[in-house]
Formats: C-alpha cells, sequence, structure tokens
C-alpha cells in the first residue's frame, strides 16, 4: 500500500491552502485527492467578484481566487490527482478512492478534511407541494448557468436568503430572467449584508422576511409557488398565502458540512456546527485527522477558509513532526445566543483563533469569554448578525488551563 | 399500424407483471403507458412490503394472491434481481385489546396460509430490533422489503427482452369494437388489438367502461411518506407495525428499505383527486408526531424526501365497504380482461393476477410456448455492493465503474450508462434516478444531477430543451445562457 505524509481530501480553497502551506513549511510528500476534473472545488462556478478582499486585499472573482492557489500549487509540484473520488477513510487514516485507473489505498500518517459543504434541499426542509421539474438549489442552477451554459428558467422565485441565492438572483436577471423576490423565512437575512445591496436592491428585486413557500404548484414544470407569512415560531400564518406564478425556484435555504467520510473514520460530529470537533489544532476526535474549511463550519468568506486551513497546515507540520500534539482538555462551552464555536477543546497552554456565530441580530453586544468567575475578554460589537462569521484571537497568557471555556453573548 | 394480439393498458406493476407473464407465449403484445416511465403511479408510491396475508379476509383474492405472492418471492427476486430481503416483521401491541387483535389477525393468517407467525414476548421482541417499543407483538417470519420500482422495472424489461413492446406517453381515450378487432387510441395514435387487459390502476374504472363494464366506484386513500437517511436506517433493522386496528388498517409506522433507509409512513386520509400526490403540511406535521412515537429517530436531519401514494380502492357505495380486487373476463366482452380496484397489497400480488389474468386469455385461446422465453433478467449491477476486490475487477473490466457519479449513493458512470440506455428506451432524469439510485441520497442530485443531465444529452444526443425531468412537460432548461463564440 502507498504510504504518504499527507492525504488531502479535497481539491477546493481549503484543501489548496492547506497544501500550499504544509509545502511552504517542507513537506513534500502530500497528495490532494480531488473527484472533479479540475482543482478549485465550488469556486469554479463562482464567477462574480468579492473573493479575496480579506487574503489578498483585492477582489477577484471565485475562478480568479481558486487560481492563485492553484498556480502556486503546480508551481511547487505538489502531488495532486483529480477524478479521484475517495470513497473511505478508516480511523487508521487509510484512505481508499476509486477512479477510472481502479482503487487506490493509501496509508497516511495525516489526513486532512476538506471535503466542503452541500445544500440543503426540498426534502431537507419538508416544502409542501407537487413533484414538478423546476425546483433548483441555487449551487445547481449556478453549475447549470456558470459551467454548462444552460438556462434553468425564466420567471423566477427564490426562498432563502443565502449568500448564493441573492448571487444567483443578480445573475439570472443579468441573463434576462425575470427574478420577482427572494423569501426569507426568517425575520432577518441570512446572507451577507453587502449582497443585500449589490445583488438584490440594485435590480429592484424584493426581499420579503418572515415570508415562506407553503405550497408547490405544477405537474410537469413548475406552474407556481403559494408563500405566505410566518410568525414568531415561524409558522406561516393561514390567511396570508400569496400564489406567485413562476417556472423555476431556487432554493438558498442552508449549507452542510460534507461529513459523510469523516464519519466513515469514526470522526465524532458537532449536533451545532454539523462538522467535526475540533481541537486548537484542527484535529478531531481522531488522531492524525484535521479538518478545515466548510467541512468544519460554514464560513461567510472564502478568505476565511484559506486562512483556516493554514493555521490547520501549521498543526499537521507540527503533529509530523513531534508524533503527537497535545491534548487538549478542556471545552469550549456556548450560551443560547452562539450558534457553535470552533474549536470545541482547547488546552488553554496556547494562542488559538475561536470562531463563532450568534443565533440571531444583536445591537451593541457584548462576546465574552470566561473560565469560571474569570473573563478572560470580551468584544463589543455595534452589530453582530447570523451571517458572519465572528473570530475572536485568543492569547494564551489570559488563559488557565484548568476550567473550560464559556462563551456568552449579552447585550 | 399492424395489429397486436393483445394490448395491455398500463405499464404500473400488475401491467408489467401481465406483459411478463404474456410474454411465456408467443402473442405480439403490446404494453401502453400515458406516462414517460414504469411505476409512475402508485407501483412505486408505497412502502415496498412484500405482505404476508393476514390481514386480508380469507377466501378474497386479496388473501389468495398475497400469500401466493409471498411465497414464491424469492425465487422471482432472483430470477429478476429485485432487491429483496425477507425480513420479517413484528407487530407490536401494548395493551389487551392489543392482544386480541394480533391473535384474531394471526388466526386470519393461519387461515390464509401465512406460515410461521407467533406471539413473542418483550425479550425476544428486543433481540429481532432494540429499538422497537412494545410490550409484546406477533412475528411474522414471512414478511419482506423489496424495492417496488425496480421490481416494475425488472418486470417490465424482463417482459420486454422477451417480445413485448412498451409505448410510453401514450393516454388511452377510447377504445372500439372493429369487427374481431379493438381499436384502442390515444392521443398520439391508434393500436390495433384482439385482446385488451385493463391494468390502468387509479384510471381502471374509466377503461372498464370504455371497455362495456361498469364504471366502478372507487375512492381514493392517500397516505403521506418521509424518507429518511441512511443514518437513520442504521437503527431499524425489521419493519416495526403498531398492531392493526379492528379492520385491519396500521397507523404510521417506520419501514427499513432495501437499500437501508428509513420509510415513515403512511397516514390515510381520503382524497378526491386521481393525481393528488402533493404532499401537505398538515400530514406531514403529523407524520412527525406519530412516526416519533414508533421511531424514536425520527429527526428532522434525516429528512431527505417525502412523497404521497394513494390507494384506489372499489367501494359498494350502498354500504360503503370496500370490496376485493376485480379481475373479471365477461363472454358479451370478448377479449377482454378487467382488473379493477387493485391497490394495496398489488406489489405483492402482481405477478399471481398476472397469471390468472394470461390463464383467461389461455383457456380462450390456443397460445403457443415462446420457445425463447428466458425468466431471467439481468439488473444493473451496483458499485456501491461490491467488496474493494469486485470493485478492482469491475474497474479493470471496464473503468466506467472506477468514476462515481453520485457521490452520496456511489454510483459509478458505468451504472448511468447502463440506465441510459435501458431497454425500456426510458429517457428521463427520474428513470435514470429509479434505475440507479443517483439523486437518491442526502444531497438529492446536488452533486450529480448536472452530471446526468449532461451524460443524457450526450448518449442521446439530445440538445438541453429535450432533456425531461420526470413528465412530458416536464423541461429542465430554457436554452443556453448565450451562445457560444
Amino acid at each position: 500500500m502507498r504510504q504518504t505524509d499527507v492525504v488531502i481530501i479535497g481539491g477546493g480553497p481549503a484543501g489548496l491552502a492547506a497544501a500550499v502551506r504544509l509545502w511552504e513549511k517542507g513537506i513534500r510528500d502530500i497528495l490532494i485527492l480531488e473527484r472533479e476534473h479540475f482543482l478549485g472545488g465550488i469556486l469554479r462556478q463562482c464567477i462574480h467578484d468579492g473573493f479575496g478582499l480579506t487574503r489578498f486585499g483585492e477582489t477577484l472573482s471565485g475562478p480568479e481566487y481558486a487560481a492563485r492557489f492553484i498556480d502556486q500549487a503546480l508551481e511547487m509540484g505538489i502531488p495532486y490527482m483529480t477524478d479521484v473520488t475517495v470513497i473511505d477513510i478508516s480511523g487508521d487514516r487509510k484512505v481508499t478512492a476509486s477512479s477510472r485507473d481502479g482503487i487506490l489505498e493509501i496509508q497516511a500518517k495525516a489526513v486532512v478534511l476538506t471535503m466542503g459543504c452541500r445544500e440543503r434541499t426540498r426534502g431537507a426542509i419538508s416544502i409542501p407541494g407537487q413533484r414538478p421539474a423546476g425546483v433548483y438549489t441555487a449551487g445547481v442552477a449556478q453549475s447549470y448557468i456558470n459551467l454548462q451554459n444552460k438556462m434553468v428558467g425564466r420567471e423566477v422565485v427564490i426562498l432563502g436568503s443565502g449568500d448564493i441565492g441573492m448571487i444567483m438572483a443578480r445573475r439570472m436577471t443579468l441573463e434576462g430572467a425575470h427574478v420577482q423576490a427572494v423569501f426569507e423565512v426568517q425575520p432577518y437575512a441570512s446572507g451577507l449584508p453587502r449582497n443585500i445591496e449589490q445583488c438584490l436592491n440594485d435590480y429592484g428585486i424584493p426581499l420579503y422576511l418572515s415570508h415562506t413557500v407553503t405550497e408547490i404548484k405544477g405537474t410537469d414544470r413548475l406552474e407556481a409557488v403559494v408563500v405566505s407569512e410566518v410568525d414568531g415560531r415561524m409558522q406561516p400564518v393561514p390567511g396570508t398565502e400569496k400564489e406567485y406564478p413562476c417556472d423555476t425556484l431556487i432554493l438558498s435555504v442552508g449549507l452542510i458540512p460534507e461529513n459523510e467520510l469523516s464519519l466513515s473514520a469514526g470522526v465524532v460530529l458537532d449536533e451545532r456546527s454539523k462538522g467535526a470537533v475540533v481541537d486548537e489544532y484542527h484535529q478531531t476526535s481522531v488522531p492524525g485527522i484535521f479538518a478545515a474549511g466548510n467541512v468544519l463550519q460554514v464560513h461567510d468568506l472564502v478568505d476565511f477558509v484559506s486562512m483556516e486551513a493554514e493555521s490547520l497546515a501549521d498543526s499537521v507540520v507540527r503533529y509530523l513532526t513531534e508524533g503527537q500534539l497535545a491534548e487538549c482538555g478542556l471545552e469550549v462551552k456556548t450560551d443560547g445566543n452562539v450558534t457553535h464555536t470552533i474549536p470545541q477543546r482547547i488546552s488553554g497552554s496556547q494562542d488559538f483563533k475561536l470562531s463563532l456565530r450568534v443565533r440571531k441580530p444583536v445591537r451593541n453586544a457584548l462576546i465574552r469569554l470566561s473560565q469560571g468567575e474569570k473573563v478572560i475578554l470580551e468584544k463589543k460589537m455595534p452589530k453582530a448578525i447570523p451571517a458572519e462569521m465572528i473570530q475572536i484571537p485568543v492569547k494564551a497568557e489570559k488563559l488557565s488551563r484548568e476550567k473550560d471555556l464559556e462563551v456568552s453573548v449579552v447585550w | 399500424m399492424t395489429g397486436f394480439d393483445v394490448v395491455i393498458i398500463g405499464a404500473g406493476v400488475v401491467g408489467s407483471a401481465v406483459a411478463r407473464e404474456l410474454s411465456r407465449y408467443r402473442v405480439h403484445a403490446a404494453v401502453l403507458e400515458k406516462e414517460l416511465d414504469v411505476a409512475c403511479g402508485n407501483s412505486s408510491r408505497n412502502t415496498g412490503m412484500l405482505h404476508a396475508g393476514f390481514t386480508y379476509k380469507p377466501g378474497t383474492l386479496k388473501a389468495e394472491c398475497a400469500v401466493e405472492g409471498n411465497q414464491e418471492f424469492d425465487q422471482v427476486a432472483k430470477e429478476l434481481e429485485v432487491p429483496f430481503r425477507r425480513t420479517g416483521k413484528v407487530v407490536v401491541g401494548f395493551t389487551e385489546h392489543d392482544r386480541e387483535n394480533l391473535l384474531k389477525f394471526k388466526a386470519v393468517g393461519e387461515q390464509n396460509g401465512v406460515r410461521g407467525m407467533r406471539i413473542i414476548d418483550k425479550e425476544e421482541l428486543h433481540r429481532l430490533d432494540s429499538s422497537a417499543g412494545g410490550e409484546f407483538a406477533m412475528y411474522v417470519p414471512d414478511s419482506g422489503i423489496l424495492d417496488p420500482m425496480q421490481y416494475t422495472i425488472a418486470l417490465a424489461e424482463n417482459a420486454c427482452q422477451n417480445g413485448v413492446e412498451f409505448y410510453f406517453g401514450q393516454e388511452v381515450v377510447a377504445i372500439e369494437r372493429e369487427g374481431e378487432d379493438y381499436l384502442v387510441k390515444t392521443r398520439k395514435g391508434e393500436f390495433r388489438t384482439r385482446w385488451v387487459v385493463n391494468c390502468a390502476g387509479m384510471y381502471a374504472p374509466e377503461i372498464s367502461e370504455m371497455l362495456g363494464y361498469p364504471h366502478y366506484p372507487t375512492k381514493g386513500f392517500k397516505g403521506e411518506y418521509f424518507i429518511l437517511d441512511k443514518k437513520a436506517g442504521k437503527h431499524l433493522r425489521i419493519p416495526v407495525y403498531p398492531a392493526p386496528n379492528d379492520k385491519g388498517g396500521f397507523s404510521t409506522h417506520a419501514t427499513p428499505t432495501v437499500d437501508g433507509n428509513v420509510l415513515v409512513g403512511p397516514d390515510s386520509y381520503v382524497t378526491e383527486g386521481r393525481e393528488d400526490y402533493a404532499v401537505t403540511k398538515e400530514h406531514l406535521d403529523g407524520l412527525i408526531a406519530d412516526g416519533q412515537k414508533m421511531f424514536k429517530h425520527m429527526k428532522r436531519e434525516y429528512f431527505i424526501r417525502n412523497f404521497a401514494g394513494i390507494r384506489w380502492k372499489r367501494y359498494d357505495p350502498e354500504t360503503g365497504e370496500i370490496l376485493d380486487f376485480l379481475l373479471e373476463a365477461e363472454e358479451d366482452k370478448p377479449n377482454t380482461v378487467n382488473l379493477v380496484g387493485i391497490e394495496s397489497p398489488g406489489i405483492t400480488c402482481a405477478l399471481p393476477l398476472a397469471r390468472r389474468a394470461v390463464k383467461i386469455l389461455a383457456e380462450r385461446e390456443q397460445l403457443a410456448e415462446n420457445p425463447d422465453f428466458n425468466p431471467c433478467r439481468k439488473g444493473i449491477r451496483k458499485y456501491i455492493e461490491m467488496t474493494t476486490e469486485e470493485k478492482k475487477a469491475a474497474i479493470a473490466e471496464n473503468p466506467d465503474y472506477g468514476e462515481v457519479v453520485c457521490r452520496c449513493e456511489n454510483v459509478s458512470r458505468a451504472e448511468i450508462l447502463q440506465a441510459i440506455h435501458n431497454p425500456l428506451g426510458v429517457h428521463t432524469v427520474t428513470g435514470i434516478k429509479n434505475r440507479t439510485r443517483a439523486t437518491m441520497g442526502r444531497c438529492q442530485g446536488g452533486y450529480c444531477e448536472t452530471r446526468i443531465t449532461k451524460m443524457i444529452e450526450e448518449e442521446l444526443g439530445i440538445s438541453p430543451e429535450e432533456v425531461r425531468y420526470s413528465r412530458k412537460d416536464g423541461y429542465m432548461f430554457t436554452g443556453k445562457v448565450r451562445e457560444e463564440q
């Protein structure tokens, strides 16, 4: 069986950033496994701009952003394989992959999970009604339009104010479709404010909060959707139904980290983030298996995906050099106002970056980190919204090695 | 168009079974189906249960055919390569009244010829399934689970390979008698035939009337279902049903599928709409509440999809009583076989019913055996079910097996290609899905649907606008985004 120091599962932004950083740190025995024909992951179909402001200080399209890393990886000569689908990872880091050339079995010293995420579907959120053609998730519609040059419809309604949904509202408008409205079940948008401005407001596309699709109509192709207002418990309010004739419904109703392979390796997942439970080294519950990017937690910006993966790479180097990493015995606990944190476990003995999201929009928020009675730090935020991932660097010198870390949001 | 000996109307499980049984003889037969594939109606919209036959009134066609169909199914599944497992079933009870009902149905089952049923205690129940609720249960070893879609496809493909012709998109609108022949008129054309077999399912009363039989009163009992992730399937090894009510009806239950998912449902309510397959918030909410009582892993994060099916039953308009399956062939409607009110347990009963229908034909005609009849049909070999060594060998022989197209169900390019070039000539995206399970996993085609539509276009040489999701006007693309330069 082939032996490799680091196998990276997925050649999207997280996998590429991890590979480049590993190489820079002197690790040479790397292998990126990518199931598609090209490296780049989902960025390949994100032809709009707005990527890279944080990481590169300039605005790039998705393919341009990916190319920065791909070019570097190619220049370095980092080994990679495309058209190879990993079908199993074992707890002792044996990776099994399938390709037209056969079954590839690799024993890795470290496995880096960078598989990204998938979209929630109509079935997952149980939209009632019939089952015609013309209901697409935003990412699938984006793939058809941007990668296959196929238009999916003309008269469009969008459910969910996720970033991809809003980007597709603009994209389809630019290609001649009529986007009637975006409906969001929650009382606030789930995507970034800049996308509300640039993708909806600039094109006169209305965004209706606290509304959802309550029925899909059409036997062959979509004919109409019924939209209702929802109450405080997100239940449809009878009598508010309004029918919108349309041929296309685009769903942008959330992303879920893609952890099927992680589970096969026995990696413990976090019910809240839907990704792996990791420590400050980005190491999962299985020693030698690490995770970063959208497979770990759904990010708002790709820049943070890259940076998370780079930080992971530093830990992998340490793992390879030292053989194992220090145990992280302290738990990161959250109150009800925080959806999840990364990491979920820390040692209390070194610096780390805490990522989190708030559950609902809060003005004049105070994010408080404490250990027992002792407040470690407080971050003031004039406005905290669920759409934005909040990142807080935490210094080791402020931490105790004795007590769990508690994260709370107060206002 | 040249004449047929037999035209079968409807390519559900019954029509496909009749076609398959008929293909044992030298007859020129055709199946007319209004949809673009087999099993588009209730043949695919059910629990996939191979019923043992303990709830049907002794002496009825339902009871007789269910027991016969159940007991022969190992052989059928083997011949046709139908995904099937004889799991057995437990019907659990909590109260003395439940126990009385179970004993009553055990007696009915025994009278019908169901084998091996016994009442088991809590301890044995938990050995069979540790997550099953209930104080005691009736264990029915003969019950099983199968893939009803694959079964119908298998029957139809086997019939097709043995010479029966399938015509899709052919909705029958009139049947006329012309001399010794029938002229079956569809929206697209005419089919001349000596015999007509009515297997039109929910539309059987209309065809019945066209043939000169009564327009039998029927009504729909609709049920909705949730399909749960295979992660939930790990917790359910055997179908666990609640004790039936006094009439033999079951409330919402959880059933494992042959592929490892879980079905929760169906509930039951009357519908007027013949193809009222829409799911409703009211009933989905009801399933969630009831399903959690029977199956503790009924969680939202496991929801993959939902669907509805309709048991379209014949009833007595005066008493309201639900009636048995009807299989008739009256002399004054020459050369016709009329099947009406075939609903649950129609999957289990399909082949026994088909044999009875074909027997009527054989009694009135001198049917010569088809010397080339082959009862066996090869299914598409699944990559996900192969061992690593088998995978290596399969890829070495055909590299398309190594290319994983559907990531959730690990469906390879080789399987998709076989499905696109299926013997029946079905080309819809749903048709590919039902033949391979691609797009059926938790991402619901998020990864593979874009690849599958492209493969359909390339393999069949059709334009994107011609690709159909599942029905005639179910187009997926309106055209190109921009003309290529």
